[in-house]
């Protein structure tokens, strides 16, 4: 669902090599407002990293990043914070801080980052929690948390910054079978309310029916990319279309 | 009524005055001590090169030292640079730097046991460096510590004993001076040690109050 044509996040020609080893050989892409990339391949084809330079967790070693028209410096701290605050990151292992309760998770940020009131900060919270089904575990502690839920709170803890992109980075992939539908229908969700996202993952019916894009990446470059109707017609060559065939033999689901 | 022999009527008098001075020794250095062991330890673990050089350093020497040496150099050796300190200031900064390096020797090692992942997931959301550090990484670490800054506050009661070498008396120098002068030094001292067994045991018990306070979920327990 594109709403918009103007990019509202530009990469450009980005590397990383740690050591010898070359993660990133000058991967660039164009994320207009509302719209879906995901990114598939092999493991170790670069995806994770993509995903950890366009926020700069990972600092990449050349190449640009601009958010919204605006070049980031990336020498420049205030510039790297401005950042991160508006592209949210969703991880595999979820990352929510082991020693706050699910609400807190979500409002400390709030609090430090944005600066609000503590109780604007919990108002806001307890609304992201419902949004993803949580209403009623907002003072669990994550050790107390399914996968699922541990993941649903890290999305309501990315969407309560307001997030201009969202980053997932194989959102699924830690979870037990059972509890991906409920990670899956959240993401769906913000789909249809036309949230920006970049997704690395290995689940087929989030290739297939949220991408806009299909970016095919491998050995650190995006070798193809294109709509899924393009890359996944029946009987198309492309890499995309042979990756998910694969993915289709070990699932039930449909490419 | 019993009414106690002269003998042990100073004694418990003495041994009253040295408790209250042995409380007033441990519970700034027990508070300053783990005050100094999250900043050091946390420096030593996060700040720069020349930080990290300087906390490894005050660690390596006021663990690697004898308390008694640090004890005298405070109070004997001072003066000579024309600092002058009470006997009470001596032992107090002796014990809060002693128990300080080795605190931040527990703040450490649980600092490096934090995962990556709570640093990426605060920097994802916009937390400065300094801010991941204070929010996130070192409420987890001092929870992850509790038990073994416990085990060092225990092991302080019990070399606070050392201050009345620097001629602090506190409880054991108050009993030793009544033993030598009675010459009674088995009584004395089972005593001196029945009053140490009960710090120790109400020190256990606030350590254990301190730590259901922090519990949480998936932390210890």
């Amino acid at each position: 669902m594109i709403t918009d044509t103007t990019p509202i996040l530009r990469v450009d020609n980005i590397t990383k090599c740690f050591g010898n080893a070359c993660i990133l050989k000058g991967a660039s892409l164009t994320l207009r407002k509302g719209e879906i990339k995901v990114l598939i391949g092999p493991s170790g084809g670069g995806k994770s990293t993509l995903l950890q330079c366009i926020n700069c967790l990972v600092f990449p070693d050349s190449g640009t990043i601009e958010l919204d028209g605006e070049p980031i410096a990336l020498s420049s701290k205030p510039d790297l914070y401005r950042l991160r605050q508006q592209v949210g990151m969703i991880f595999q292992d979820f990352n929510l801080f082991d020693h706050l309760s699910a609400l807190n998770n979500i409002t400390i940020a709030l609090r430090k980052v944005k600066r609000k009131s503590k109780q604007e900060a919990e108002e806001r919270a307890r609304f992201e929690l419902e949004q993803v089904g949580l209403g009623d575990k907002a003072t669990l502690y994550p050790a107390q948390l399914s996968g699922g839920q541990k993941q649903r709170v890290a999305i309501a803890r990315a969407l309560a910054m307001d997030p201009k992109v969202l980053l997932l980075d194989e959102p699924t992939s830690a979870l037990d079978p059972e509890l991906i539908g409920e990670v899956i229908s959240v993401i769906k969700n913000l789909a249809t309310k036309g949230m920006t996202m970049i997704m690395a993952t290995h689940q087929i019916s989030l290739i297939s029916t949220l991408a806009d894009e299909i970016l095919f990446m491998e050995n650190g470059v995006i070798v193809e990319q294109g709509s899924p109707a393009e890359l996944l017609a029946a009987g198309n060559l492309s890499k995309s279309q042979g990756f998910c065939d694969r993915l289709n033999d070990l699932s039930d689901g449909g490419c | 009524m019993i009414t106690l022999s002269p003998f042990y009527q100073e004694l418990l008098v003495s041994l009253n005055r040295g408790l209250l001075m042995s409380l007033a020794l441990i519970v700034p250095s027990a508070i300053g001590g783990v005050c100094i062991g999250i900043s050091a330890g946390t420096l030593r673990v996060f700040g720069n090169r020349w930080v990290r050089r300087f906390g490894d350093g005050y660690a390596a020497l006021f663990r690697g030292t004898p308390l008694v040496v640090q004890l005298f150099v405070f109070y004997f050796g001072l003066p000579n640079l024309g600092i002058y300190l009470s006997p009470y200031a001596a032992a107090v900064t002796a014990f809060i730097l002693c128990s300080g390096a080795y605190q931040s020797e527990y703040i450490r090692g649980a600092l490096l046991s934090i995962k990556k992942g709570q640093h990426f997931g605060a920097q994802a959301l916009g937390f400065t460096t300094w801010q991941t550090i204070r929010w996130i990484i070192v409420p987890q670490a001092v929870r992850r510590a509790i038990h073994g800054c416990g085990n060092e506050i225990i092991y302080l009661i019990k070399y606070s004993s050392l201050a009345y070498i620097v001629t602090c008396m506190e409880l054991t120098g108050e009993g030793k001076t009544i033993a030598t002068e009675y010459f009674r030094f088995t009584e004395v001292f089972a005593i001196i040690g029945l009053y140490y067994l009960g710090l120790v045991t109400l020190a256990i018990f606030l350590l254990k109050k301190i730590e259901q306070r922090l519990y949480i979920p998936g932390f210890g327990r």
